[in-house]
């Protein structure tokens, strides 16, 4: 009964609520409006848009060095993660099945392997940072360490359903995953959307002073 | 709860757009933000990270335009922006952030700290949670016309000492002229040489000038203080005075956050573009070399080196025209390590130099640019905003250092072709 409630009601109550919350949560954006920038560009501001939503990927030298090991774990934390959730097999066959109807080609097994020792150790070290220095630890409020320790469960619940094959996991770890997915729009996990209009806004803005931010 | 409190609340809620929506969304706290404010890497002080300073502002926007802030402030569960906020922060709005804008420049989700910055302002100034003397600064602006009480009068003598000393005709309210010049209260009261330079660059490079005797002023104390209204009024004075004499330029002079004002904020201020262009002099000057009517001659052998203005620089985009000009006139010109649109800040802009409160702070954080000099081991520094040399002087002589600074338009016209 949990399992076919789990597996049913909860998966599409929760993707509704993500939908709608993540729609909302943009809307809300866009509804607070922008005024027109009446002074003389220098250069383009879309351009400058596009440009900085990729080169904020790449840290400048200064706070590479300064923040190394925020930068280096954020790395290995995002990138794991990307492929886990993406490339892992398990969730290869789950959207097919259930979101997007087609499929496509998984990593093979050592490569999720170190995707997710890549994960779990950056966010293992952003957790710890973010609990131990002083900076993070004076603007952390409890929703980054719910969001964070959701994650957590998430990931590690997945990795244990796929490596003891228990249908008891394989629930638990969709469980969590939908509790996720009912938390994201309410939290700041959102800047895994919103970060395009932040880079956007702000390459624009600098482009048309001319600067490549 | 006060009338001001209220009113301060409704501007900070106004200044909330799409932007700060954006960049309170996809904040992850993760503080990088802060290594890249010399407030706090030379104080390792917390509170003053940079996105920390905006916790106000992000609180509002919590309550105001989130649906969990909306619903936790009505349970009971978190609390309302109160007065006491204003309070508590308005030492971390005014007195640690001089807007330079570096931290804009890291963060890894792309926000735009220095234009949150500039917005949460807007509330404090108009809450009256804003230091005395930034009030005072606005205030003499207002009615005076330049905020460090400086009169048409004062310009005048200061001219007089100008045509004695370069023997040219200084013109004053030259209608038709192609430029119409500005300039800061520091570059009347403290460096006339300025004055005198571009009095005789413009000579020799025949550009026709003129300075208006009702808006020379180019100091804007009301994109210090944040308010809207203050600035938009001062920067009405000199688009008034541009129109009725009919250039077709006006130049900012060497002042940071004047040029910001003019060129980027005054147009969105006064709701209008321009019926003229504004330039930077440093990009006027670069462009009558390379047009070949600024003859320059000879090159200084010193080695010296360039203090960005975060203003002009970072948030302006005069990136080029500075390091043209001084490759020309200077043999031994070096770069800090961290230039350009990663300059460090002198520690003084953003109004923090009229903020006498800040002082202690702001003599602290030169501690910056004094490694970044001690790096280099030159002699002379060469910079482009009045405010910033001041500022400099000052810390170089808190720190007993032997150091030379002198505005680039001087140096530019040390080196004019006889």
């Amino acid at each position: 009964m949990i399992a076919q409630f789990i597996d049913g009601p909860l998966w599409y109550f929760s993707s509704i609520v993500f939908v709608l919350g993540v729609l909302y949560r943009i809307f809300l954006i866009i509804k607070a409006g922008v005024k027109p920038d009446l002074a003389v560009p220098r250069q383009n501001g879309t351009f400058g848009a596009v440009r900085t939503m990729f080169s904020r990927f790449v840290p400048r030298r200064d706070i590479a060095k300064r923040g190394r090991l925020q930068v280096v774990a954020g790395y290995m934390f995002h990138l794991g993660l990307f492929v886990l959730l993406f490339f892992a097999k398990p969730h290869v066959d789950f959207f097919a099945e259930r979101v997007t109807g087609v499929g496509w080609t998984p990593v093979p097994y050592w490569v999720f392997i170190v995707s997710a020792e890549l994960a779990f150790a950056g966010l293992l070290l952003l957790w710890l940072y973010r609990l131990m220095h002083p900076v993070t630890r004076l603007l952390s409020s409890t929703g980054d360490h719910v969001g964070t320790g959701l994650v957590f469960l998430v990931m590690l619940s997945g990795c244990l359903a796929l490596a003891h094959s228990f249908e008891a996991l394989r629930l638990t770890h969709l469980l969590l995953a939908e509790m996720l997915l009912i938390y994201f729009p309410f939290s700041n996990l959102m800047h895994a959307f919103t970060f395009i209009f932040s880079r956007g806004f702000t390459g624009a803005l600098m482009a048309r002073k001319g600067i490549n931010a | 709860m006060s009338k001001n409190f209220l009113a301060g609340k409704a501007e900070l809620n106004q200044q909330i757009d799409a932007r700060v929506s954006a960049y309170f969304s996809s904040c992850v706290h993760c503080g990088l933000c802060a290594e890249a404010c010399l407030f706090y890497t030379e104080t390792d002080d917390p509170r003053y990270t940079p996105i920390y300073k905006l916790e106000p502002m992000r609180r509002l926007w919590r309550e105001e335009h989130t649906f969990w802030g909306k619903l936790a402030v009505k349970l009971g569960l978190a609390k309302s922006l109160t007065e006491q906020d204003f309070a508590d922060w308005e030492e971390l709005v005014y007195d640690s952030c001089t807007v330079c804008g570096r931290c804009s420049m890291v963060c890894p989700v792309g926000n735009d700290l220095a234009y949150m910055f500039r917005k949460q302002r807007e509330g404090f100034s108009k809450a009256g949670y804003a230091p005395d003397g930034l009030k005072a600064a606005t205030d003499r602006a207002l009615t005076i016309g330049s905020p460090m009480g400086v009169t048409l009068h004062t310009l005048k003598a200061t001219l007089k000492h100008v045509e004695r000393s370069t023997g040219l005709s200084i013109p004053i309210d030259k209608k038709g002229a192609d430029y119409m010049t500005l300039f800061s209260s520091m570059e009347i009261v403290n460096f006339p040489e300025y004055i005198e330079s571009i009095a005789r660059i413009f000579d020799a490079a025949d550009v026709s000038w003129t300075i208006s005797s009702t808006a020379f002023e180019a100091t804007n104390s009301g994109i210090q203080i944040g308010s809207k209204e203050a600035a938009a009024e001062i920067v009405n004075r000199v688009v008034t005075a541009a129109e009725d004499l009919g250039v077709k330029h006006v130049i900012s002079p060497e002042c940071g956050h004047a040029y910001t004002a003019i060129r980027w904020e005054g147009p969105n201020l006064i709701g209008r573009s321009y019926p003229f262009k504004v330039i930077h002099i440093l990009e006027l000057l670069d462009q009558l070399h390379r047009e070949g009517r600024l003859k320059l001659s000879g090159t200084t052998d010193i080695p010296l080196t360039f203090h960005d203005p975060c203003q002009i620089v970072r948030r302006g985009g005069v990136v080029e025209p500075p390091r043209n000009l001084l490759h020309v006139v200077a043999s031994d010109f070096v770069e800090m390590r961290d230039h350009g649109d990663m300059n460090w800040c002198c520690g003084g802009g953003g109004g923090v130099s009229a903020n006498e409160r800040a002082e202690e702070l702001r003599v602290k954080v030169f501690d910056r640019k004094k490694q970044q000099l001690d790096e280099l081991g030159v002699t002379t520094m060469v910079t482009a905003c009045a405010n910033c040399r001041l500022v400099l002087e000052e810390g170089l002589e808190h720190n007993d250092m032997l150091m030379d600074i002198i505005g680039l338009s001087e140096l530019v016209a040390e080196h004019l072709s006889e």
